[in-house]
């Protein structure tokens, strides 16, 4: 299921205006990750597919991922789930946002290799914990 | 060599040539005919037909607008679309409708008027139509898919950048560009080339028609401006596809530098709308007062400069950026300068009238609504030109006001002019003379209701591209009645439609020279043969209609049964030697679609340009590949010295 | 001030119309015409200057035309003698002599105005830094020390008779700041920052407008310059620095609470509470304002109600999401915000 806004250039465009002010480059930098794990690459700890990244930033994550339930409406929640997808290149091509204004410190994004599709699930902590 | 002298005898002879000639020069028959034709006469009308089919789309949208902004916050149109309608209107009518339409004019009648069979580089010529027809469908195409283009007709940056105008709305605008503008350069050498190579002999400098001086002008310009604009659209294009930052102002680039390149283009852009249609008043005011125009070589100074100045005019676009004082200073007056030689043609041509006896024929009706439009467009423009004023005034109602005044004024008022002039000579019969006057009312009175109020509007502060306003703000009945005038201006369209399409059919059948004009075009049946003249003539005046007499000498020796013209010298058209024009061909209609292969696949991805080069590649070497048969006629010609 | 505000609705009989039409609209709250600066005066005198010669002009060229058209004429000819066409020569060589003189004394009147222009004004008594955002206007009251400096949205105000400066910034794409009252249009352009120094000659509400095609809402992004006696303006700017008014009862500290908790919190600043979102209108003193969103609608109760609920209905395509509240968290929020004076 590719998510609501996979082919929307829109709302990946919108996903990433949201991505910039609400500061996830504070930790996750420009998608290669620092205090937090990239969101470029191919290793999605808690998994890639929409609904999983939705939870993500709705719910929070152990280790740091901050709650936004209630702070962020679903549409916008949705346009931030596009926009990380396409970090790593899950979505469609042509509607992958063209570079920001602003200073670069990673090459442009539709210039990125997708890398393979491959994804590789880490076991959630509760299965780790069996 | 060809010989001067001797003239056509006996009847017989005469059909048994015409049938020879016919043959050789008639376009193929069929779809695929259709699509192989080098013909200028059939091109030429492919691109006024398809040039006023734009031009009907661009009115839609503007009738759109006018709906949408009659009434303050109208919920007709949301912001998104009306963003797309104005973007597409603007775009439609300057790259889509104006240019198209006078290099139209041109490709059909500067061969007719220089007294030559055909247009320079034929087969280019084919392939400059459909390169533009192309671009056209896929602006369109786009437009009606909601990936229309929604940054204005000049596209700013930062807001047509990557980061504000996402998705492939802007690349779809950028890239048709790139299409219109290829044909317009190819157009272009064409003519230069088709002027300065192919008149008859005897065309001196000094007798050339001084439509045919204002497309050589055009032509000039847009070898030079065009390139500008290509190259802009090429930056952002890459800066939006694969990441560069001309535009970029953390990066090292500047949104300024788009406004330079763009405006570079666009101030001249205009003047390239604009003289050819100087070049159809001078044809217009000369056959309906019966007399030449006065102050030929002045006329011609004046294009010359107007050509040339108006390339030292773009800042004025700019004035409330951050462009230094003193550099303004220069644009203003070099905007306001630029009047002169509008001036001097304005007066020349009211010397005309006055010695000649003018008749209000329609196309004259058109041409004095020039005069009023026109001159109080220019007048708006030179108030505009001051920095002062223009600080006030820049990007509101005030500035569409005065460029529709001149815009309209100076190129749409003398083009419906030409049309009902040379509707005639392109299809044999005449427009029918009322409708033409109840045209020309309608689209005066409504063009003024509509525009003249928008001066007002600019002044009491409503600035330009806002999809609705609040009522507070007093401009509601400005506005209505901005809308009502548009209403007017469809119906006089739809009277010039009805009037065509009529005239078609019932229109009375035209002699060769209706109107009792000067220009060589006027001494072929109407419509011309394929081969035009069934001799080249031969010119010792300036409007070799009326002032040669019937003894003039034509030209005799050219081959009827192979394409051939004659080749002139530069300055006084002396036979050089005849050259062998390139036969019809599908090549440049494939190498077309290939182009518009690469093209659109640019807007994709980089990869279009390197892999869609190849079929480019293969169609022009289909294009290029010599023939048994065209080695076989150069040497038919060579054998024949 | 509530004369920017007022409703045009008289009927107008028919037959008045049309006069009406191209007369009474100067009363436009936005208009050139109306200087109340001496700049914007200076550059409607030049407009005034302009128009006249220009109308002179014109009557003259169109006069000619017509009698050229239109005059009784002897006999038929193709070709003129030559007086006749020697005198036409002079006639053209005086037309053009005049054109180009008319058009000289514009240009000295433009270069002129523009010497007028841009002498400075005196040293400014207030620095303000703009800065333009997809649609609406960042307000920054410059001080050289940081804890003094105010940052509002949308309203200016400005001491009467003292030249103030403007330093203009542009956020993401060009606006332009124009103040038809005061002056002309001034572009913020990324990447530079430009300056315009204004001054109002009289108290009074003045509207402006963005000027560049900026986006969807490029419509609807107005600012209200308000020019006041200086003590006034005084008093308002030692108000603003102010951090917010403290919730006075129980709805209001509700009403923070619920700010505190919703996605307000994410993009606006209300200083002296923990909300400190820096890419939204500051709203500390939000109710000290004239209009909402951008100069978009009166500050009144129901109306930021509205604009809360569902700003895309008002301004769609803009960046504040709508909000879902319950009916009585939604009350304690509005309690709230309408105490920020």
């Amino acid at each position: 299921m590719p998510g609501p806004y996979a082919e929307n250039a829109y709302a990946i465009a919108e996903g990433q205006r949201l991505y910039r002010w609400f500061n996830c480059a504070g930790c996750h930098f420009r998608g290669g990750g620092g205090i937090g794990p990239p969101l470029m690459d191919e290793q999605w700890i808690y998994g890639s597919a929409p609904a999983d990244i939705f939870a993500t930033i709705v719910e929070g994550r152990p280790n740091g991922m901050p709650s936004f339930h209630g702070k962020l409406p679903d549409y916008q929640v949705w346009q931030l789930v596009a926009y990380v997808r396409s970090l790593s290149g899950l979505v469609t091509k042509d509607a992958i946002p063209g570079r920001s204004d602003h200073m670069s410190a990673q090459k442009p994004e539709p210039s990125k290799a997708a890398p393979s599709p491959r994804v590789v699930v880490m076991p959630t902590p509760s299965e780790q914990a069996r | 060599m060809a010989g001067t002298g001797g003239r056509t005898i006996a009847a017989l002879a005469d059909d048994h040539e015409r049938r020879t000639l016919e043959r050789t020069w008639r376009p193929p028959p069929g779809l695929i005919g259709w699509l192989s034709t080098a013909h200028h006469q059939s091109i030429g009308k492919r691109f006024i037909v398809t040039a006023f089919g734009f031009f009907l789309l661009g009115g839609i949208l503007a009738l759109l607008m006018r709906l949408q902004l009659a009434q303050p916050e109208s919920q007709f149109l949301g912001p998104d679309l009306y963003n797309q309608i104005f973007t597409v209107h603007g775009t439609t009518m300057m790259f889509l409708f104006a240019v198209p339409m006078m290099e139209g004019l041109g490709v059909y009648f500067v061969p007719l008027m220089v007294g030559t069979r055909n247009i320079a580089f034929p087969r280019l010529n084919a392939f400059s139509y459909f390169v533009y027809l192309f671009g056209g469908v896929m602006l369109y195409v786009a437009f009606l898919l909601n990936v229309g283009p929604d940054a204005g007709w000049f596209s700013y940056v930062p807001l047509a950048g990557p980061e504000y105008s996402p998705g492939k709305r802007v690349d779809f605008w950028a890239q048709m560009i790139t299409f219109t503008e290829l044909s317009a350069l190819a157009v272009a050498v064409e003519l230069i080339v088709t002027v300065l190579q192919l008149r008859a002999p005897g065309m001196a400098l000094h007798r050339i028609p001084l439509f045919v001086w204002a497309m050589l002008v055009t032509s000039l310009m847009i070898v030079f401006a065009m390139p500008a604009v290509m190259l802009s659209s090429t930056m952002l294009i890459m800066d939006r596809l694969v990441g560069t930052h001309f535009f970029n102002p953390v990066e090292g680039g500047d949104p300024l530098l788009w406004q330079h390149l763009f405006w570079f283009f666009g101030h001249p852009e205009v003047y390239i709308i604009f003289i050819p249609a100087l070049g159809i008043i001078s044809c217009v005011v000369a056959t309906f007062c019966r007399r030449r125009i006065f102050g030929y070589t002045a006329m011609i100074l004046s294009l010359a400069a107007t050509g040339f100045i108006g390339f030292g005019l773009w800042v004025h676009h700019m004035f409330t950026t951050d462009v230094p004082l003193l550099g303004q200073s220069f644009f203003t007056a070099a905007s306001m300068m630029i009047a002169i030689p509008s001036g001097v043609q304005i007066f020349c041509w009211i010397a005309t009238l006055w010695s000649g006896r003018p008749r209000l024929h329609p196309p004259l009706l058109f041409v004095l609504g020039f005069f009023f439009v026109f001159v109080l467009g220019g007048l708006s423009g030179v108030m505009l030109a001051s920095v002062p004023f223009d600080l006030q005034v820049h990007d509101t109602f005030f500035v569409v006001g005065h460029f529709h005044y001149v815009l309209i004024g100076g190129a749409v008022f003398p083009l419906f002019g030409g049309l009902y002039y040379w509707f005639p000579k392109l299809t044999g019969r005449m427009l029918h003379e009322r409708a033409g006057a109840w045209n020309f009312w309608l689209l005066f009175v409504g063009f003024n209701l509509t525009f003249f109020p928008m001066h007002q509007l600019g002044l009491e502060g409503m600035p330009r591209r806002i999809y609705t306003y609040l009522p507070e703000m007093g401009w509601g009945d400005l506005n209505l009645l901005a809308s009502l005038g548009s209403g007017l201006i469809a119906l006089s369209v739809l009277v010039f439609l009805g009037n065509v399409l009529s005239s078609r059919r019932h229109g009375r059948l035209a002699s060769d020279n209706p109107w009792q004009a000067g220009t060589l075009e006027w001494a072929t049946s109407s419509p011309p043969p394929t081969y035009t003249f069934l001799h080249i003539p031969t010119v010792s005046s300036r409007e070799p209609l009326w002032e040669q007499s019937a003894d003039q000498p034509v030209v005799t020796g050219l081959h009827r049964d192979i394409r051939e013209v004659l080749v002139t010298s530069l300055l006084d058209a002396e036979p050089v030697h005849r050259i062998r024009m390139p036969d019809d061909s599908i090549w440049p209609f494939l190498t077309a679609l290939a182009t518009a292969g690469l093209f659109v696949g640019s807007v994709f991805t980089p990869w279009a340009v390197p892999i869609g080069a190849i079929p480019v590649g293969i169609g022009l070497l289909g294009w290029l590949w010599p023939r048994q048969k065209d080695y076989d006629e150069q040497v038919t010609l060579e054998g024949k010295r | 001030m509530s004369a920017a505000w007022s409703q045009r609705g008289e009927r107008r009989p028919y037959a008045g119309w049309f006069a009406a039409v191209f007369f009474d609209g100067i009363t436009s709250p936005q208009s050139a015409l109306a200087p109340a600066s001496p700049q914007a005066t200076r550059i409607s005198e030049l407009w005034w200057l302009m128009f006249a010669i220009c109308a002179v002009v014109f009557v003259a060229v169109i006069g000619a035309l017509l009698y050229a058209v239109f005059h009784r004429r002897a006999a038929a000819s193709p070709s003129v003698e030559a007086t006749a066409e020697r005198g036409m020569t002079i006639a053209v060589g005086g037309a053009v002599a005049a054109t180009i003189g008319i058009l000289f004394v514009l240009l000295v009147a433009s270069i002129s105005s523009s010497r007028g222009l841009a002498l400075p004004l005196g040293p400014p008594a207030v620095t303000i830094e703009v800065t333009g955002h997809q649609w609406w206007w960042e307000v920054q009251y410059a001080d050289p020390e940081p804890s003094r400096r105010i940052i509002t949205a949308n309203e200016i105000h400005i001491p009467v008779g003292q030249p103030v400066l403007f330093t203009l910034k542009a956020r993401d794409v060009i606006h332009s700041f124009w103040v038809p009252n005061l002056h002309g249009k001034r572009d913020l352009i990324p990447g530079h920052e430009t300056t315009i120094a204004l001054q109002a000659d009289r108290p009074g509400v003045f509207r402006g407008q963005c000027a560049e095609f900026c986006g969807y809402q490029h419509a609807h992004m107005a600012l209200l310059v308000i020019a006041e006696p200086p003590e006034q303006f005084t008093a308002w700017l030692e108000h603003q620095r102010r951090p917010a008014v403290e919730p006075g009862d129980p709805q209001q500290r509700r009403g923070l609470e619920v700010f505190l908790a919703s996605p307000c919190v994410m993009c606006h600043t209300i200083r002296g509470t923990p909300a400190g979102g820096k890419v939204a209108p500051d709203l500390t003193h939000l109710r000290s304002r004239l209009t909402l969103a951008a100069g978009t609608l009166p500050n009144t109760p129901g109306h930021l109600a509205g604009w809360i609920i569902d700003p895309q209905a008002i301004k769609p395509g803009n960046k504040m999401p709508p909000n879902v509240f319950d009916a009585e968290d939604f009350q304690a929020l509005l309690a709230y915000l309408q105490s920020l004076q």
